[in-house]
C-alpha cells in the first residue's frame, strides 16, 4: 500500500466507514449530553478532538517502546486511563493561564472528558495491530505518523456528528412528541436515522 | 431488625427499578448500544459489570475513611482500572469467546459512568455491606436491562434469541448501531410510560383516601351543626 493511498484510507476510515459515534458507538455520554446547541456541541468535538491527539501522542510511543519492552503491556488500561486523566487536567490549567477565554468556551468541558470512552477507545484501537488491520486494510503497517493522523481524524468525525445531532435536536425542540418520548427516547430515535444514513459510507472500498 | 431489612429493601429495588442505570438514569450507553445486538454478548457485558461494580463498591466503602477526599476521583478510577485488568485475564483464560465478542468494550468499563457514579454517590458515604448489595442490586439493573434488549434485538436482526433460531425474518439494520439506538430509545419510553402510570396510580389512590377522610370529616362536622341547631 503506497503512502499518499494508506493516508487516504486512513482519513476516510477514522471519520467516515469506522466513525466512533455511529459505527463503534463510543463517546455517547457526551453526544447525548452536550449535543442541545450547535455551538457546545461543536466546542466539545473540537475539545475531545484535542484531548484524543495528545492522548494518542502520549500513549502509542509508550507502550510500543516502553510497556512492550519491558513486558508490561498488560498495565495498558491503568496507564492510560492515568495518562488520560493528568493530560486533561494539565489541559485545564495550561488554557486557564495561557489564555483565559479559550478557557470559558471550552473549560466546561474538559473535566467531563477523563471519563469519555472515545478518548481510552481510541488509545485502546490504535495499539491493537490486528484491529488496525482490519479497518484500513490488508499489508497496512502502523507507525506513530498514522497512529496521530487516525486519532486526529476519528476527533473530526466524532465533531461532525455531534454538530450534525445539535442541529437536529435544536429543530426537534419546536415538535410536538408524545409525553413517554421527550428528552432520551426521541434523542435516540433521531441518532439512529444519523447511524443509517453512515452506514452507506460502509460501501467505500480503497 | 425491622428497619436494616427496609433499608436493605430499599436499595435492592432502587438499584434494580427507581433508579435502573440503563432506563432512568440512562449511564453507561457505549457498552449498553455497542453490544444489544447479540443477546449473549449483552448478558456477557451485564454479568461482568455486575461483578466490577460490586467489588468496587466493596473496596472503596471499605478504603472510604482512607482516601483523601481531594484525590478521590484518581484514587477511584485506579482501583476501577485494576479490578478490569483482573477481569480481562479472566476472561481471556476461561470465556475466551466472550472475550473476543467484548473486544474494545471491556477495557472502557474503566470509563463506565455507572461504576463511577456508584462509587462517588454511594460507596464513599455508606457501609460495607449496604455498598454490596447496591454494588449487586444496580449491577443486576443493568444486566437484566442489557438482556431485554439484547433479546428484542437479536430476534429482530437475526430471527434468532441467544443464538438459538426461531424463524427465518430478519432485518439486518436491527444488528448495527442505528437498530440498537432505536431499541434503546423505545425502551426507554416504554419503561418511563409504565413508571409514570405506575407513580400516578399510587398518588391517585393515596390522595382518594386523602378525600375520603376529609369528606367524611366534613360530614361530621356539618351533622354536628345540623344538630347543634336543631337543638
Amino acid at each position: 500500500m503506497s503512502a499518499g493511498l494508506a493516508a487516504i484510507a486512513v482519513i476516510l476510515a477514522a471519520v467516515l466507514t469506522n466513525n466512533f459515534i455511529t459505527v463503534k458507538t463510543y463517546g455517547i455520554c457526551p453526544f447525548l449530553g452536550v449535543s442541545k446547541h450547535v455551538s457546545s456541541a461543536g466546542g466539545m468535538g473540537i475539545a475531545v478532538t484535542i484531548v484524543m491527539f495528545l492522548a494518542t501522542a502520549v500513549t502509542w510511543p509508550l507502550y510500543e517502546y516502553v510497556m512492550v519492552p519491558l513486558g508490561i503491556d498488560f498495565l495498558e488500561i491503568i496507564f492510560f486511563i492515568f495518562i488520560i486523566a493528568v493530560l486533561v487536567q494539565m489541559l485545564e490549567k495550561i488554557l486557564q493561564k495561557v489564555s483565559p477565554s479559550l478557557y470559558n468556551a471550552m473549560g466546561i468541558y474538559l473535566p467531563l472528558i477523563t471519563t469519555n470512552c472515545a478518548v481510552l477507545g481510541v488509545t485502546e484501537l490504535l495499539i491493537n495491530t490486528s484491529s488496525m488491520e482490519s479497518i484500513i486494510g490488508e499489508g497496512f503497517t502502523m507507525n506513530y505518523g498514522w497512529a496521530l493522523l487516525y486519532a486526529v481524524c476519528a476527533g473530526i468525525g466524532f465533531t461532525l456528528v455531534m454538530i450534525l445531532m445539535s442541529g437536529m435536536r435544536e429543530k426537534l425542540n419546536y415538535t410536538k412528541n408524545a409525553k413517554a418520548l421527550k428528552g432520551f427516547p426521541i434523542s435516540m430515535v433521531t441518532a439512529s436515522f444519523i447511524c443509517m444514513a453512515f452506514t452507506i459510507f460502509g460501501s467505500i472500498v480503497i | 431488625m425491622n428497619t436494616t431489612a427496609a433499608k436493605y429493601k430499599k436499595i435492592t429495588l432502587d438499584g434494580l427499578i427507581f433508579n435502573n442505570p440503563t432506563f432512568m438514569l440512562v449511564l453507561g450507553t457505549c457498552p449498553t448500544l455497542g453490544l444489544i445486538s447479540s443477546a449473549f454478548n449483552a448478558m456477557g457485558m451485564g454479568l461482568t459489570v455486575v461483578v466490577i461494580l460490586t467489588l468496587s463498591n466493596i473496596i472503596i466503602s471499605a478504603l472510604r475513611k482512607l482516601i483523601p477526599n481531594d484525590v478521590r476521583i484518581p484514587a477511584y478510577i485506579i482501583i476501577i482500572a485494576t479490578l478490569v485488568t483482573f477481569a480481562r485475564f479472566f476472561l481471556d483464560k476461561y470465556v475466551p469467546s466472550l472475550y473476543e465478542a467484548l473486544g474494545g468494550f471491556l477495557a472502557l468499563i474503566v470509563v463506565n459512568c455507572i461504576i463511577l457514579g456508584r462509587a462517588e454517590a454511594f460507596a464513599s458515604k455508606h457501609t460495607v455491606a449496604e455498598s454490596a448489595v447496591d454494588g449487586l442490586a444496580t449491577g443486576f439493573g443493568f444486566a437484566f436491562a442489557l438482556t431485554i434488549m439484547g433479546c428484542i434485538c437479536e430476534f429482530l436482526g437475526k430471527g434468532s434469541i441467544f443464538g438459538a433460531q426461531i424463524w427465518s425474518f430478519k432485518m439486518s439494520m436491527f444488528a448495527t448501531p442505528a437498530g440498537s439506538f432505536i431499541v434503546y430509545g423505545l425502551c426507554i419510553a416504554a419503561f418511563t410510560a409504565i413508571m409514570d402510570a405506575v407513580t400516578r396510580h399510587s398518588k391517585e389512590k393515596k390522595s382518594r383516601e386523602k378525600r375520603m377522610h376529609m369528606l367524611t370529616d366534613e360530614l361530621e362536622n356539618r351533622e354536628e351543626t345540623v344538630g347543634g341547631d336543631a337543638v
